[in-house]
């Protein structure tokens, strides 16, 4: 249980002092490939604006964590980004906000498409309430999957190490299993429709810690196939897994950077703040 | 304090008690009408009762073209009525912007579903019977009685369909399904519990109503069972009514006679929707 280890080295890396390096560590030298870019997105409720122009790039293969106290509008900026902000009424979404290259708020852009490429799961686990083989299957076969459904199910339950645990009641309901089986049944949803891009809204707040453990070893392995951004509000969390991270406050982005940065001498007085837990 | 507590706990339990007296009060009431039909008709309920047509001889009176002509409505107005109505709940709740017009649309289906049966039936006598020439067919009836318990269906169809968590369509939205995809394969099979309900509720009341089918000018007196939706017909209400409003005693009890017949149309009904519901129910589990 390699993520009980990680627990372990944590509190030298999370204290600025003891781990403070004497000069500044040489930047990424490959220009990383971008897969998302965000240019001054602002995001508003009805005329409030939850999101304040906030840029940053979301690089390929990497983990790209958002944190922040709640209501900084991190869940946000999250939704907007395969535009499950459009479900809520009167959401208006300003700067540029690309993938690829392409305006994922542009004319003719199909938002179904976008939630296609680019997956989602949520805070509480919500598998439909139906047998686990269906909850995989549905997505794939909607969007006219033609190979093999079971191949795909069998694949995607095992690239979110829940396979073993299930294999034998694939027919039975998906609310049998527990919270932490759940979400691993959504992650293998999401997987199964071979996204770019998985986006994670606190996926371990409603989860025990063991059930948390086994869902951040496999963000470690999903790392290599995916590119995945996590909201958390979990500093621990935050500082375990993810490569890049973003703090929010109030709406703001405070500062973006490689997550050893964020957590050991980040430029703001405020990140230093929040990390070291002196608010928040 | 302690006297305040007592009393506390006392007005819990005569409240208790007043709840139950009175749900035992309708129980009985009920108990007592049901008892009070089967004495006077059970001795009527034949075969001979249920195969005869009617007749101004009571020994030889019997319901079968106006049994026949109440599976035939209620057929047909489950076939117009279902379908439309969920349809129409469905698109309000998913698929409709939420706003004045949507509002507007819901006061005044609420409000339809008050609006007492007499006045449908005379609708349905200006539109169906007059105005589309459809007479006094079976598909004028099951029209007006399709009028009749829409409001009902969609009201009862909505509540189902909003009962379903939001968690549920964003996740399938989130898989990069479509609105219809969403609601046929994830909201409608949530939601089919309570739109059963409502959907049975209201072709239970569709059933027993009598007022619109005397309006659009069903017969009282029918010998032949109808043979389609164009056909004249008689239902079992209306032969009741007919039978009832007769000063001979024997026809009274026939009337009582239909009354059981007509309870036990209703139970196989609702049975028939309770072992579905109950079905759907067990594989969501």
């Amino acid at each position: 249980m390699n993520a009980f280890n990680i627990v372990e080295t944590l509190p030298k890396n999370l204290n600025p002092n003891l781990s403070l390096p004497q000069e500044h560590a040489p930047q990424e030298q490959v220009p990383q490939e971008h897969l998302l870019k965000l240019e001054n997105l602002s995001i508003s409720y009805s005329g409030r604006r939850a999101v304040k122009e906030v840029s940053f790039d979301i690089h390929k293969n990497k983990i790209t964590s958002i944190i922040g106290p709640s209501g900084c509008g991190k869940s946000t900026l999250l939704r907007s980004i395969n535009r499950m902000n459009d479900f809520i009424p009167d959401v208006t979404v300003e700067g540029t906000l690309s993938y690829n290259g392409q305006d994922l708020y542009g004319e003719n852009v199909d938002p179904v498409e976008v939630r296609r490429k680019i997956g989602m799961v949520f805070q509480k686990p919500n598998p439909f309430p139906k047998t686990i083989y269906k909850n995989i299957a549905w997505g794939p076969s909607i969007n006219g999957y033609g190979e093999s459904i079971e191949e795909l199910v069998e694949r995607s339950l095992k690239q979110a190490a829940l396979w073993n645990e299930v294999k034998d009641r694939l027919h039975e309901s998906a609310l049998s299993l527990s919270g932490g089986q759940q979400q691993r049944l959504c992650i293998a949803r999401a997987l199964a429709m071979a996204p770019d891009i998985l986006l994670m809204d606190e996926p371990c707040s409603a989860l025990d810690p063991i059930s948390t453990a086994h869902i951040e070893d496999l963000l470690f392995e999903l790392k290599a196939q995916y590119t995945i951004v996590i909201v958390t509000h979990n500093m621990q969390q935050a500082a375990r897994v993810s490569d890049y991270t973003a703090f929010m406050e109030m709406g703001d982005l405070i500062e973006f950077g490689e997550t050893q940065q964020i957590f050991t001498r980040p430029d703001n007085k405020r990140t230093e703040e929040y990390v070291t837990g002196r608010f928040g | 304090m302690d006297n305040t507590l007592k009393n506390r706990h006392r007005k819990a339990k005569l409240f208790e008690l007043l709840c139950a007296l009175v749900t035992w009060l309708g129980v009985a009431l009920l108990a007592v009408l049901i008892i009070q039909v089967c004495i006077d008709g059970f001795k009527w309920l034949d075969m001979q009762f249920i195969t005869s047509f009617p007749s101004r001889f009571p020994y030889k009176a019997g319901i079968k073209s106006a049994l026949m002509g109440t599976l035939w409505l209620i057929s047909l107005v489950a076939f117009i009525s279902i379908p439309i109505g969920v349809a129409t709940a469905l698109y309000l709740e998913e698929f409709m912007r939420k706003g004045r017009i949507s509002r507007l649309i819901e006061l005044n289906i609420s409000n339809l579903a008050g609006v007492p049966s007499i006045v449908y039936g005379i609708i349905g006598l200006a539109i169906f019977v007059r105005g589309l020439g459809l007479e006094r067919s079976l598909l004028s009836g099951a029209l007006t009685m399709s009028l009749l318990i829409l409001p009902v269906i969609i009201i009862a169809s909505r509540e189902a369909i909003k009962t379903v968590p939001n968690s549920i369509r964003y996740a399938a939205y989130a898989l990069g399904a479509t609105r219809l995809q969403t609601a046929w394969s994830h909201i409608l099979p949530a939601a089919s519990p309570g739109i059963l309900t409502g959907i049975i509720l209201s072709l239970s009341r569709a059933i027993g109503e009598t007022a619109p089918l005397i309006m659009i000018g069903a017969l009282t007196y029918v010998a032949f069972v109808p043979e389609g939706p164009m056909d004249a017909f008689s239902a079992l209400p209306i032969q009741i009514y007919n039978w009832v409003s007769r000063p001979q005693q024997e026809f009274h009890e026939l009337a009582a006679a239909a009354i059981i017949v007509l309870l036990a149309v209703l139970m196989i009904l609702n049975a028939t929707a309770i072992f579905i519901r109950h079905k759907t129910e067990q594989t969501l589990k």
